[in-house]
């Protein structure tokens, strides 16, 4: 036996479970608005941490000159074939410029023009250097008195009694310690899930993925444990990107208004649509009618042109600026080469996540969520991370001026105890054949082969998703086994199960949307067009290791409070 | 894995490992290593935040990568990113992060 984890712990107002950029701007709200104790806990640094490590490029969702908040709802709407929660939406749209502006007090370098304004980038975007971005936001809540930060702590259970919030518990992955956080609101911010599905590079290169291999489903799968209930997992996030460095296209798309092509010069966008879904899905089906490789047409923009792409990849994705230099052929040259990602699982995209409130709250008392892990409000992009954020703070805030002391249940205790005795298990245990990263391909391979991942070409139909289901499960009981030699592999050891538990229950959503409603996104071989039986919301809890699901009726109104629902 | 450091460079300050989003980087006798190789996102944080130049950034060979590097130096708000091809050929480009991007 090893010696056991030293065990930390502390007693907060406020939890914030991952430090990116929902879970800074919601602590930023609670220090500018409250003398409340908050704690960050991040797995990583909050410096760089989370989705915009190497800087983003644009403001995504800004509502521009002449447009509103309605318009954006509208066009979110459309994109999701209705699957969306207006009044998440709506919410979000309304604060996506006074969030923007108060970063650009924290030092966000944002274009204008000669009047002071800031410059669009089409409808609903405009042009930053975002290089720094997370930086900048860090350094402002690093200031915050009233905020703790606890880098490299990761947690992985939610203290949860009677559906009513307590804590959480995590361990260090650089010291061997635990620690069993105390908490009267606890939000959850921990980001979307990549790695679920085998990658576009599965070798060297693997985690050159677009979203952030270090976002594993945690804050879906302590959700899921805890028995919140999730919405939308279905509704898949695929991103078109640029070939091998899967950098973002939207630049050379919307900043130089790049057409989609194929290797016969043909413009196939028309053809398909152009929601987000149906351009993944034209792309897809030129290269199974043998019209591939497909292309962004950038050969007809200007040298001047190159050279702004350049920088402006630097900002963002320097790996597609390197390719660039590295092949000695300019975007002006050359079209770029475009493919689809592997499926990711992401609030901030589509609508998967925890299925809340319009403030945010999940549908366990005092438990918050924003961000990519909040569902029902695709396409929040930066902007709508930092408005869920306010939001959920502002809630928390409201909560704890009118919430009574509550005496702990006993069993809460318990549960806790209960969490570490699980680390010291995988710490303690030899007896894996396998290791965690065998597992983790297995589970790649298969949710690729059987789920609809890139070498089905997004496809699948029943059967497959039924061999999905079975081979998941056997991996979930193998993954029981593996051992961690130290506080990393214990972190890998987490990751690996938050991700099979997430799979879980995606190919539960997949089974129960009996429809294709977005190409590419679901793709039912079984059911390949839309029905309207299934303009529903999916959603599901997780009830006795089983996954439930529960249709849901789509929110037309402008709130919705959660009812006791069953 | 998209990094090498150059450990006579390292002046093993331990910054790289602070800001690695995956937190990938360890301190071996002083000097940094990078432990998860093929874990690496290639964010480049670890790159921008080394005053030492010891971190240089490539791409795999699985993804096109041919062998030229790039590291990132700063003055001010000015962050040169300096790249050198295998034939030793060398481009700079400068990017003022007071300058918003064009497209």
């Amino acid at each position: 036996m090893r010696e056991t984890l030293q065990i930390e712990r502390i007693e907060t107002d406020v939890l914030i479970v991952g430090g990116g950029t929902a879970g800074c701007y919601a602590a930023l709200t609670l220090a500018e608005n409250s003398q409340n104790k908050v704690l960050i806990a991040e797995k990583a640094n909050i410096k760089r941490s989370g989705c915009l490590a190497a800087g983003v490029n644009a403001i995504n969702a800004y509502i521009v000159k002449g447009r509103t908040p309605e318009d954006y709802v509208d066009y979110a709407t459309k994109d999701a074939a209705g699957i969306v929660r207006r009044d998440l939406l709506l919410s979000a749209a309304r604060r996506f410029n006074q969030v923007t502006e108060h970063m650009e007090s924290l030092g966000l370098v944002i274009l204008k023009d000669e009047n002071g304004e800031y410059v669009a980038r089409g409808n609903r975007n405009i042009k930053i250097n975002g290089e720094n971005f997370k930086p900048i936001l860090a350094k402002a809540v690093t200031e915050k008195e009233n905020i703790e930060i606890l880098n490299y702590v990761n947690i992985t259970d939610l203290l949860v009694e009677g559906n009513q919030i307590y804590g959480a518990v995590g361990f260090s992955i650089v010291e061997e310690k635990a620690y069993i956080i105390r908490a009267k609101a606890v939000l959850i911010a921990t980001g979307g899930a990549a790695g679920l599905y085998r990658p576009n590079n599965p070798g060297f290169s693997r985690h050159k993925m677009w979203y952030p291999p270090f976002n594993t489903g945690a804050g879906y799968a302590m959700g899921l444990r805890a028995g919140a209930e999730m919405t939308s997992f279905e509704m898949r996030f695929i991103a078109l990107r640029c070939k091998d460095t899967i950098a973002p296209t939207g630049t050379i798309a919307q900043g130089v208004r790049a057409k989609q092509v194929n290797s016969r010069g043909f413009v196939y966008e028309d053809k398909y649509g152009l929601t987000t879904s149906e351009r993944v899905y034209g792309t897809v089906k030129e290269n199974q009618l043998g019209n591939g490789p497909c292309y962004l047409r950038t050969s007809v923009i200007t040298k001047e042109q190159d050279q702004q792409l350049l920088k402006a990849y630097l900002n963002m994705a320097p790996s597609q600026t390197l390719k660039w230099l590295e092949s000695g052929k300019m975007p002006s040259e050359q079209d770029v080469e475009i493919q689809g990602t592997e499926p990711y699982i992401v609030g901030g995209h589509t609508a998967s996540g925890y299925w809340v409130d319009t403030h945010r709250q999940t549908t366990v008392h005092g438990l918050y969520a924003a961000g990519d892990v909040a569902g029902g409000c695709p396409q929040k992009y930066v902007t709508g991370a930092l408005a869920e954020g306010e939001i959920a703070a502002e809630s928390i805030l409201a909560q704890l001026k009118v919430q009574e002391q509550t005496q702990e249940p006993e069993k809460i205790s318990d549960q806790a105890e209960t969490i570490v005795q699980e680390y010291e298990k995988i710490r303690n245990s030899s007896q894996s054949l396998f290791s965690t990263e065998e597992l983790e391909e297995a589970m790649q391979k298969v949710m690729d082969e059987y789920a609809g991942g890139i070498s089905s070409y997004y496809q699948y139909n029943e059967k497959q998703l039924d061999l999905a289901e079975e081979k998941v499960k056997q991996l979930q009981k193998l993954s029981e086994e593996i051992g961690a030699a130290d506080m990393h592999e214990l972190l890998f050891a987490y990751e690996l199960k938050e991700r099979l538990l997430v799979c879980q229950a995606l190919i539960a959503h997949l089974k129960n949307r009996k429809e294709t409603r977005w190409h590419s996104f679901n793709e039912n071989l079984d059911y390949p067009d839309t029905d309207s039986r299934y303009f529903k919301y999916i959603n599901s809890k997780l009830e006795n290791e089983k996954i439930q699901i529960y249709f849901r009726d789509i929110v037309e109104e402008d709130t919705y409070e959660h009812t006791n629902q069953q | 894995m998209s990094i090498r450091i150059n450990s006579e460079k390292c002046v093993g300050c331990g910054k790289c490992r602070e800001v690695c989003p995956g937190t990938l980087i360890a301190l071996e006798n002083h000097k940094a290593v990078i432990k998860y190789p093929r874990n690496c996102w290639g964010c480049v944080s670890c790159v921008k935040e080394c005053a030492a130049g010891a971190i240089d950034f490539y791409l795999g060979a699985d993804i096109g990568g041919t062998g030229s590097v790039m590291n990132v130096t700063k003055s001010g708000d000015i962050l040169h990113w300096n790249i050198q091809k295998p034939d030793g050929s060398k481009i700079v480009i400068d990017v003022n992060r007071k300058n918003a991007n064009q497209y």
